[in-house]
């Protein structure tokens, strides 16, 4: 199986409540032995399975990513920012796996790298350049830490240099 | 705010504004906003499934300004305190307290409920780091904030506090206990602040910035180390348990850790584990045999390295959750009444919200003695 793909019929929940066939079943059963306490009310309804009364779906009006590992959408859900562009694609393909793979994880990092590329396109098919040097805060920077700004700067401006420099002398001995 | 990739966040005031989706919405006027230290972790690339074009931002407080049709416990021109859980309070989860945890509030991810701003694999929801923003299951998490209270530690009562003070209570301290927390970020100096309302005989903070060190030390009256000027942290602790371990220690850092070139190599570089897992694999180590590590520190999804094989063999006993903000708002609001917590001195930085990004670079780098930013936007 290449992808843990799930369809909603495939989630079930334990039939079984009767253990008179186990000798000895729950005779040291200790309600008190509760590590989560007192995070959690013990009420073990989860035994029941996904039975509760549920809230009112949202509906879903832009595509919206599940994780295999349950069966339908959450009653309520985040709309911001839907898969698209090449990013999108590598997320669709990501969400065929579970939360317990890293075809999952590591296809999402990649794409989250791509979509921040794909959101500089489309800052500049919008007309809108970008202002990286705000963006990064690098006003902060010069502000509170000129001393490594002007490291940081010297750094980037020898390393550009050098790269110039090798280029254009390779160039030269390519003539 | 408008994430456009790793370290670049912009003020956009072309941010589509939030609309009422589900009947049990309600739109929030934000009022305040904090950076958190896990927003780092977005705002770092740590998180998978973290789109440009989102808003960052779980711990806001607001004004209600529209409410859906079936909300009734809210009406327009509450002041709400606004939790960062996302929680529907009918799940199974949600019924026994589990706020954190609800399995109706985040459909890309079952590992962790919905939460604010915090990428899509925490729901995709918009964040609070905007001048308004939707609260879904508004008569669930959204409390109004009394009117003796400080917008400030309204503001702080969202997460920090609440998840400082289950970091204690999940560490299961009894009187006398020594506590060791790692991280003096403002949950781990909140956490040393709780530790003493549960009865700590010793509360021992660990870091490496000493700004931060100072203020923990003051602030929360503890004990406050430099992991950089006391050797082998675990060592250290050694020495002064009488060689037993601490009784508890309380991981407040994450997935960020520093003290391990391995660990930050793997976890915060190459992304090759959910993060650099130092401060957990410290705490697991100076914890005494049956002691508790109590874990409130944010690590990705993927594998991490701990050393797993000393938990066995010590009988440590793991706490760890996102904090149920919910659950213990009640208490924590009579402590600030009674004066026993006083959160809005941890406050360093106030900004306008239209420098979100020089904000989150000054946290970013430990700026300016920054501990705490809020973000005031330009309706408030």
């Amino acid at each position: 199986m290449l992808t843990d793909e799930t369809k909603p019929s495939d989630f079930k929940k334990s039939q079984q409540t009767d253990y008179s066939h186990i000798k000895g079943w729950g005779i040291d059963a200790d309600l008190e032995n509760d590590p989560v306490y007192p995070m959690k009310k013990r009420s073990n309804e989860e035994h029941e399975g996904y039975a509760w009364e549920r809230p009112q779906q949202q509906s879903e009006d832009v595509e919206i990513l599940k994780s295999v590992e349950r069966p339908n959408l959450t009653a309520v859900f985040g709309t911001a920012s839907p898969p698209q562009g090449v990013n999108g694609a590598i997320r669709k393909l990501a969400f065929r796996y579970s939360e317990s793979s890293y075809g999952r994880w590591l296809p999402l990092v990649l794409a989250d790298r791509i979509g921040a590329v794909e959101g500089i396109i489309d800052d500049l098919k919008n007309g809108y350049l970008p202002n990286i040097f705000a963006e990064r805060g690098w006003g902060a920077e010069w502000k509170y830490n000129k001393k490594n700004f002007l490291l940081k700067v010297a750094v980037a401006a020898t390393v550009t240099a050098i790269a110039v420099s090798v280029l254009s002398s390779k160039k030269k001995n390519d003539d | 705010m408008n994430f456009r990739g790793p370290f670049r966040i912009r003020a956009d005031r072309n941010m589509p504004e939030p609309q009422i989706e589900h009947p049990e919405d309600a739109i929030v006027r934000v009022l305040r906003s904090c950076i958190c230290g896990s927003d780092l972790h977005l705002y770092h690339g740590l998180v998978p499934d973290t789109r440009v074009g989102t808003t960052f931002g779980h711990e806001f407080i607001g004004e209600v300004v529209e409410i859906g049709y079936s909300v009734q416990k809210l009406k327009v021109g509450d002041k709400v305190m606004v939790p960062f859980n996302i929680a529907c309070g009918k799940c199974a989860f949600c019924k026994q307290e589990l706020f954190g945890n609800c399995h109706e509030s985040n459909s890309m991810a079952t590992a962790v409920g919905g939460i604010f701003g915090y990428s899509h694999t925490a729901g995709g929801f918009q964040g609070g780091q905007a001048e308004y923003a939707r609260v879904p299951y508004a008569d669930v998490g959204p409390t109004v904030i009394p009117d003796w209270m400080d917008p400030d530690d309204a503001v702080l009562l969202t997460d920090v506090v609440p998840t400082g003070y289950q970091a204690a209570e999940m560490a299961g301290i009894q009187k006398g206990d020594t506590v060791v927390i790692f991280g003096a970020g403002p949950i781990g100096i909140m956490a040393a602040k709780s530790a003493w309302l549960f009865g700590a005989g010793r509360v021992i903070v660990i870091d490496h910035l000493e700004y931060r060190l100072d203020f923990v030390a003051k602030y929360a009256q503890c004990e406050a180390y430099n992991f950089n000027s006391i050797g082998d942290p675990v060592v250290f602790i050694k020495t002064q348990t009488d060689s037993l371990g601490a009784d508890v220690c309380i991981d407040a850092v994450g997935c960020e850790a520093k003290g391990n070139l391995t660990n930050t190599i793997l976890g915060t570089k190459l992304l090759l584990q959910g993060g650099s897992t130092t401060a957990l694999h410290w705490a697991i180590n100076a914890v005494k045999k049956g002691g508790i590590v109590s874990i409130v520190g944010v690590y990705g999804p993927t594998d991490a390295l701990v050393p797993i094989g000393n938990v066995v063999n010590k009988g440590i006993t793991i706490r760890a959750n996102q904090a149920a903000v919910k659950r213990n708002l009640p208490k924590l609001i009579e402590h600030i009444k009674n004066g026993i917590l006083d959160p809005k001195q941890i406050i360093t930085h106030r900004v306008p919200l239209e420098e979100v990004a020089d904000a989150y670079h000054i946290f970013s780098r430990k700026l300016d003695g920054c501990i705490k930013t809020v973000l005031i936007p330009p309706t408030n």
